[in-house]
């Protein structure tokens, strides 16, 4: 049904497309197919998007609203004083800030360390760079989640559990981005580096001031990447850190929601925390769209 | 891998020195923090250390490999809660892998047409669970899926009763057996145990619990997973299908035979992913359940941090650790196994691209 619409645009350019679109006398079977096409999208993203509308309506909605009407989209009451208790009588300012050091940080400290090693593991010659690489891709196979003890003993015998150090430091480089930098420099001409490099400048200078300009697209990648791993990042912080100064919005809103700091259920609280903590990467999402969307297409394609 | 440029001599001066030093915070960084505690761990594995002191002190004895016969042998609590986390986990995989992989392949299949409208809104509407992170997309799980919650609430307009999911430890598969009259297994299957528990409880199926879960990792991944099939499916070349199209295949025909033969080292890798993703399930059963109710969301992942941070067994933790460390790279082989296998096929789908362009369009 679809299909035949389909067929007949295939090859067509964008003019010709649009004159077939206007074109009154398509066939009522491709009609009612395309109809059925917008129907299944409409309701699948309807239900990929509903949870989310109905986190925020809820998080303004009274804790009895919260239960007795949990799907209304619109509350009854307005009540804004979940986020009242959360900004002015919990620690969740505190969190808030200590996620934004961590991502700021990790984000800076990757963006700079991934490109320097990716950069000489893609260009520079030197004995011992195939091991290198080879020992990054073994690496790059470690499960994280495999890794929680063996960090907090880590942390532990080099006594900096509970420190801000623990938190940002073992987090500042990681393998995958290594790699996609590497893979990036690859792919750009070398003619250019060796102008600056007749030029007489050095290997830090060349990469500083000629190659990194030229990897926007790529770093761009990296930051989407550890902006979102480091501000969504759980495990981490848990065997890194105790004391409530330190807790980050993840570690903080997973023990709000197994119960402390509240009697009953408190859902518009727990959803409050939960839909602030999405804003920062859902805006950075939104900035980056369409970085985002044709970053995959790029990675596949390098 | 591009070919490498050749080597020069001369403008390139100093190329070991800066080689080393460019990489070495990465060195150090990974050696420290991943290296390092990997073998710091392989020792506590095989020791009886208790949390207090360093693992590196006299008081602290190798035991062998006591730590992982107790999960796999002993007979014990350890024994019977390791064949439970994974039970639960395996299940997780068995109906997540799949569920995932086919919904992102729709999804994409359905974004992917040229003539559609608002398709940038659909890709984001998809894709946006993906960049939440798993604790906030966690408490918004428990909130709709509460006794009182917004998935009840739908479920009773259609007249259906809805669990209390996140409080549920019954048994998918075995409450569908007992709706048939089948109230408890037979002797061969309660009789008998494979890691503490019988092979009646390996059948139970997901908890209710845990399928809330797997509907929450569907949710969350399929998003991901249809940028790369996305990706795949803009690289295939119209031709195959033009050629397909002159022979007179329908768009079901085309689409098992031509598109998805094509899109196999995608499907690979989304698989691959997929199997590694879900053997990790931590993040949710921290936020969530705590492994509750009835110790059924109880994963591989969070038994290993239970076990060491919360009861200090520190060893038996490490050791849970790393058997899940080979069951992920078991699956990983196997990918690779399954990727080699890719040669021959590469060969078929030559084969397939060959035959029907011959007479067709170039």
């Amino acid at each position: 049904m679809t299909t035949t619409v389909r067929n007949r645009m295939r090859p067509s350019t964008a003019s010709q497309r649009l004159r077939n679109l206007s074109r009154p006398q398509l066939p009522t079977s491709a009609i009612a197919g395309r109809s059925l096409l917008y129907a299944i999208l409409i309701v699948l993203a309807m239900i990929y998007i509903a949870p989310f509308l109905v986190q925020v309506a809820t998080s303004f909605k009274t804790d009895v609203e919260a239960a007795t009407n949990p799907i209304s989209l619109l509350p009854q009451t307005w009540s804004t004083s979940a986020y009242e208790r959360l900004f002015l009588n919990s620690d969740f300012p505190i969190w808030f800030q200590n996620s934004a050091i961590v991502t700021v940080f990790v984000t800076l400290g990757r963006v700079f360390f991934n490109s320097l090693a990716g950069y000489a593991l893609a260009r520079l010659h030197f004995r011992g760079r195939n091991v290198i690489f080879a020992l990054l891709i073994a690496v790059m196979s470690v499960p994280g989640v495999v890794l929680l003890i063996p960090k907090f003993l880590v942390i532990n015998q080099l006594g900096i559990y509970d420190t801000y150090v623990a938190m940002i430091v073992p987090l500042l480089t990681d393998a995958a981005g290594v790699f996609i930098m590497k893979n990036f420099f690859e792919s750009i001409p070398a003619s250019v580096e060796e102008q600056a490099r007749i030029d007489g400048a050095g290997n830090f200078r060349v990469f500083w001031s000629i190659v990194l300009p030229m990897a926007r697209p790529a770093l761009v990648t990296i930051i989407i990447l550890s902006f979102q791993g480091s501000w969504n990042e759980l495990s981490h912080f848990i065997v890194a850190t105790q004391s409530p100064e330190l807790t980050t919005l993840t570690k903080g809103v997973a023990s709000l929601a197994s119960g402390q700091l509240s009697q009953g259920t408190q859902y518009p609280l727990k959803l409050a925390a939960a839909a602030i903590m999405t804003i920062p990467v859902a805006v950075m999402f939104f900035i980056f769209q369409k970085r985002i969307m044709n970053t995959t297409d790029g990675a596949v394609k390098e | 891998m591009p070919a490498r440029t050749p080597r020069r001599s001369g403008i390139r001066g100093g190329e070991a020195a800066s080689g080393w030093l460019f990489t070495a915070p990465m060195i150090i960084l990974l050696g420290m923090f991943l290296v390092i505690p990997v073998l710091m761990a392989l020792w506590v594995s095989f020791s009886d250390w208790n949390g207090r002191g360093s693992p590196f002190s006299g008081s602290v004895a190798f035991v062998g490999l006591d730590n992982y016969s107790a999960l796999v042998g002993g007979g014990g609590l350890a024994e019977q809660d390791f064949g439970t986390a994974l039970r639960n986990n395996a299940w997780y995989v068995l109906l997540v892998v799949p569920i995932q992989t086919t919904l992102s392949l729709f999804l994409a299949v359905l974004v992917n047409r040229q003539i559609l409208r608002g398709r940038g809104f659909f890709r984001t509407a998809f894709y946006f669970p993906s960049v939440t992170s798993s604790v906030a997309i966690t408490v918004l799980w428990l909130f709709l899926f509460s006794a009182s919650g917004a998935v009840n609430k739908l479920l009773s307009f259609i007249g259906v009763n809805g669990p209390n999911w996140f409080n549920d430890p019954s048994g998918v598969l075995h409450n569908i057996f007992e709706a048939l009259g089948v109230e408890t297994g037979p002797a061969v299957l309660t009789g008998n145990s494979f890691l503490g528990i019988s092979f009646w409880e390996w059948l139970a199926g997901p908890s209710v619990a845990m399928s809330a879960f797997i509907l929450m990792a569907v949710f969350t991944t399929s998003g991901t997973f249809m940028l790369l099939f996305i990706a795949a499916l803009q690289n295939l070349s119209g031709d195959v299908v033009e050629a397909a199209v002159m022979d007179g295949a329908n768009g079901w025909q085309r689409f098992w035979q031509v598109t998805l033969p094509q899109l196999r080292p995608t499907l690979f890798t989304v698989l691959t992913l997929g199997l590694i993703g879900a053997w990790q399930v931590f993040d949710q059963i921290y936020t969530g359940t705590q492994g509750g109710p009835g110790k059924t969301t109880l994963t591989p992942a969070y038994l290993s941090y239970q076990a060491a941070f919360t009861n200090q067994a520190w060893g038996q933790g490490a050791a849970i650790a790393f058997i899940l460390f080979v069951i992920i790279v078991v699956f990983t082989l196997f990918q690779r196994w399954l990727l080699a296998e890719r040669a021959v096929s590469a060969r078929r789908m030559r084969w397939y691209l060959q035959t029907p362009t011959s007479g067709g369009s170039k």
